[in-house]
């Protein structure tokens, strides 16, 4: 909260009613953002075009209306004109309005559809990354498509977890309140990339204002859009349709980087993805101490934002752990709500994450708070249930 | 209770029927005029409770932080205040206009189905329980989680939700079938009931805007039923009609949705501008410019309304023909709609105007309807409407439509006909005062949004980034006095129902039309033989 109170010490009832002044001002934004995309950059010119056109037409109403409010009134004396429906003008408005009409909707629809033309489709025959980004209540999955290490023989995709980051725990250098994530989505400048849009449960949408291009993410479908990457930064954004209790807490953050830095973080990706899957496939027993460790970590990251980090849940959209039937009973039947999910709610199948964090975050809910089950459950115990 | 059975043909004129006594006057009620009231009296309290709903969402949205409500209430309200507003306020209220003024516009008795009048309204109540029950039921033990999807409705996430949700379908199907049957009462009407020397094409505009309102009506809602039960078969019955996983497709339900929302938006403000029609001639005292292009402009909005309706969903990825299809028909309503907008602004260009309380509502609309649509024209670019959608410019932009374009519509045909109704002036000088007090609120709350919008504030949250603090705070603060500003048009209709300067049978010095022939108030029983129309 330390941010709102900064931003209200300098908004003064004073400020506001004198037009702004002061240092709010400058923070204050009234308009698109300044696109760090050629499709972006597109999108700007034709809104303002847009608009320009629209407050012409507006004061030519505002003026006509405001003269005949002016001088045609029965208080100067003003005779109305019985006959002004018979004259010519009258007889034949009903032609002039719409030809005048469409003589603008033509001018808007014309330039729209050829900047529609250049943003709507992803170009074909050209060099594209290609990012995948899967929303989740509430957070983002980013896939790196064009990019992958080889796992048990198999690649794999660079994947990226995108949270929302509380302010205790979002630093001075991240986007701020509401704004911080924990990993942000890295994108080589001067590239054209093309976003595959899904969603794993509800409809999300993508939005970085900087970027302008907006999709649904639909469940079932994978829909796409594209951009050209031209400058670097950190844009910040956040998901645009309505997606559940936590939709205010879907923030984006994109960061524009070099090309020779976003091949150093892409190489720091891959190398902490193979750290992390030689660590999974150790075939050994995790102590008690290790699994709670790595759980706690696990559960608050991924867990946390509906059941609570004192797994007390949200009750009745998000149940309690504690004390909960399915976590002080049988295994079996944890494993198989974590692994499968439950449908018609927004408790979604894990099963993509590995034995180990499975392993850690069901040891870590049996035992954790008051659970006191004492269950430890092992990485290969999660392979035989999958 | 014979009085309760119109029989069209008894001729006992001599004798005069006056209302039945008590609480059966109303519940069994076959009156156009005591049916109309009903509906206005409902559509007021909904509009209260709409508004409610609207001064807590503000409140929240006041400062950043969650302070006054948690999320799912928030969600809850946002919900809430569309569906209280559309089907309980705006409907309702049009609904009683059309039938208190259309038997006495054109020369008819009553309605031409006086008992299922009855049934429709009495309809609403039920119905309107069903839809609070929808968003207090999960406060009850066991009562499931509240709807947080908005008025959209939009699966999955409506099947995420509890029991509330069936509530909300029941209650919308009963809400569709008292708009289809008031439709139907309507049209029959229209067709059979008009004065025997009245042509189609001599009815008053506001006439005409509740006939092609009902079309649309019996048009879209049966498609706003069929998509909510197919949702009601996904939640309960195991089909998957909008389930991925079964096959179904989720973007369906969003088609079923705005092919009705759409035309919707039409049926809402329609018969609000109908009323301009009435209320601009008089105030400036020269007759209706281009009626006939009046007429053919609503049913071009009719038409082209209903096959634009994918412009509300442009980010769920349809190919570049469609996008481009849906684009240039939605750009293309600005004629007709343009074209109303001017037909009202030559009525008053060169007319000897004055500016009571109705005229100062007509020229509101006018100004801010049109800027609304100018907006919708943005709206309509799909590249832009990319960085528009869903966005607080949505907001501000279907607020400009939809509160001037409807509901200032719905004061002005108040203001204009309370004295017919209730034979009591109201008083000018306090109407004038809720008008300015109204307008100028309306756009402190609205206004800001179009710019927090375009700066990247998406819609429906309940909290959001430090950077669009100072105008969410002006928009409260707009709203709050905008809210509260009706506190002063329910006391001004009070004061007037209970009392005032006796109202002539013309109120209005300019007035033209078969209502103003009749005393104020008109009697019980009106029209019991029709009427000649005037030379003139």
């Amino acid at each position: 909260m330390a941010a709102i109170s900064k931003r209200l010490g300098a908004l003064s009832v004073f400020s506001l009613l004198a037009g702004w002044a002061g240092g709010a001002r400058a923070e204050m934004a009234l308009n698109f953002p300044e696109p760090a995309a050629g499709v972006a950059q597109e999108i700007y010119d034709i809104h303002m075009l847009t608009s320009a056109i629209a407050t012409v037409l507006l004061v030519i109403i505002l003026v006509v209306v405001g003269y005949s409010l002016y001088f045609h009134r029965k208080s100067r004396g003003y005779q109305a004109d019985q006959h002004f429906h018979e004259t010519w003008f009258g007889q034949w408005s009903w032609v002039i309005v719409p030809v005048l009409v469409l003589g603008i909707d033509l001018t808007i629809a014309d330039s729209a559809q050829k900047t529609l033309e250049k943003v709507w489709e992803v170009p074909k025959n050209v060099d594209l990354m290609d990012v995948k980004v899967i929303g989740h209540q509430w957070w983002w999955e980013y896939e790196y498509l064009d990019h992958s290490v080889e796992i048990d023989g198999k690649p794999k995709a660079v994947r990226v977890e995108s949270r929302y980051l509380p302010e205790d725990q979002a630093g001075e250098e991240t986007a701020g309140y509401l704004r911080a994530v924990d990993n942000p989505l890295v994108l080589p400048v001067g590239k054209k990339v093309r976003f595959l849009h899904t969603s794993a449960d509800v409809l999300h949408a993508f939005w970085v204002p900087e970027l302008a291009v907006k999709k649904d993410a639909i469940p079932g479908y994978v829909t796409e859009t594209w951009v050209d990457l031209t400058r670097e930064g950190r844009f910040s954004g956040q998901c645009a349709e309505l997606c559940g209790t936590w939709h205010s807490r879907m923030p984006i953050e994109v960061e524009v980087v070099s090309q020779e830095r976003f091949k150093s973080w892409m190489e720091e990706q891959k190398q902490t993805m193979l750290v992390a899957a030689a660590e999974a496939s150790l075939d050994k027993d995790w102590t008690r101490e290790e699994l709670m460790e790595k759980g706690r970590g696990n559960y608050n990251t991924r867990c946390a934002s509906c059941h609570q980090i004192n797994g007390e849940g949200l009750p009745p959209a998000f149940p309690a752990l504690t004390g909960s039937a399915i976590v002080m009973g049988p295994l079996q039947a944890h494993l198989d709500i974590v692994l499968n999910g439950k449908p018609g709610t927004a408790m979604t199948p894990w099963n993509t994450l590995t034995d180990l964090e499975l392993a850690s975050i069901i040891t870590y809910e049996r035992n954790a708070w008051k659970n006191n089950t004492g269950d430890l459950v092992q990485p290969r115990d999660i392979k035989a249930a999958r | 209770m014979s009085t309760a059975t119109i029989d069209l043909a008894h001729d006992h004129d001599h004798e005069h029927h006056g209302p039945p006594k008590g609480l059966k006057r109303w519940l069994f009620s076959t009156n156009h005029k005591d049916i109309g009231s009903m509906y206005l009296i409902f559509a007021l309290t909904m509009l209260f409770a709409g508004g409610v709903s609207a001064m807590a969402i503000r409140l929240e949205l006041f400062l950043p932080g969650l302070q006054l409500l948690d999320p799912d209430l928030y969600n809850n309200l946002v919900t809430n205040h569309a569906l209280i507003m559309i089907f309980g306020a705006v409907m309702p209220a049009a609904a009683g206009l059309a039938n208190w003024m259309i038997p006495l516009m054109i020369g008819a008795p009553d309605m031409a189905l006086p008992r299922l009048n009855n049934l429709s309204f009495w309809i609403l109540p039920a119905a309107a329980t069903m839809l609070i029950l929808s968003f207090i039921v999960p406060f009850f033990p066991g009562g499931g989680t509240q709807i947080n999807t908005g008025w959209t409705i939009y699966p999955p996430l409506s099947v995420q939700v509890g029991m509330s949700m069936d509530f909300l379908i029941f209650a919308l199907h009963m809400l569709g079938i008292s708009s289809v049957l008031a439709s139907i009462n309507i049209i029959v009407t229209i067709f059979n009931m008009r004065a025997p020397d009245m042509k189609l094409t001599q009815m008053p505009i506001f006439v005409w805007t509740w006939l092609v309102t009902a079309f649309l009506l019996i048009l879209v809602i049966p498609v706003l039923a069929g998509g909510v039960t197919m949702l009601l078969f996904d939640r309960h019955f195991g089909t998957s009609f909008f389930n991925a996983a079964g096959g179904g497709d989720p973007v369906l339900f969003q088609h079923l949705f705005w092919f009705f929302g759409h035309p919707e938006v039409y049926i809402l403000i329609l018969p609000s501008l109908g009323v301009l029609a009435s209320v601009v001639p008089t105030f400036s005292r020269k007759p209706l410019f281009g009626y006939s292009s009046l007429v053919g402009a609503m049913i071009a909005i009719m038409i082209i309304g209903m096959v634009v309706w994918a412009h509300h969903q442009y980010t769920i990825g349809m190919s570049l023909g469609a996008v481009s299809y849906f684009m240039i028909g939605t750009i293309i309503i600005s004629i007709p709609v343009g074209l109303m907008i001017f037909n009202y602004m030559a009525t008053m260009w060169r007319g000897a105007m004055t500016f009571e309380t109705p005229m100062l509502f007509a020229v509101g609309i006018l100004l801010m309807f049109s800027f609304g649509g100018l907006t919708g024209i943005m709206l309509a670019v799909v590249p832009a409407d990319m960085q528009y959608h869903d966005s607080m410019f949505v907001v501000a932009h279907f607020h400009y439509v939809l509160m001037p374009g409807a509901i200032f519509g719905l004061f002005a045909g108040v203001f204009y006909w309370l004295p017919k109704w209730t034979g009591h002036m109201y008083d000018e000088k306090l109407a004038k005062i809720f008008f300015w007090v109204n307008v100028i609120s309306f756009n402190v709350t609205f206004f800001p949004q179009h710019f927090i919008g375009l700066a990247g504030m998406p819609r429906r949250i309940v909290d959001y980034h430090v950077m669009f603090t100072e105008f969410n705070v002006l928009s409260s603060i707009g709203a709050m006095v905008f809210g509260l500003s009706h506190l002063l048009f329910l006391y001004i209709i009070i004061k007037t129902v209970r009392g005032g300067k006796q109202a002539e049978n013309k109120v209005w010095e300019g007035a033209k039309g078969l209502e103003w022939e009749l005393s104020s108030p008109p009697p019980f029983h009106s029209w019991t033989t029709p009427p000649k129309l005037a030379a003139s």
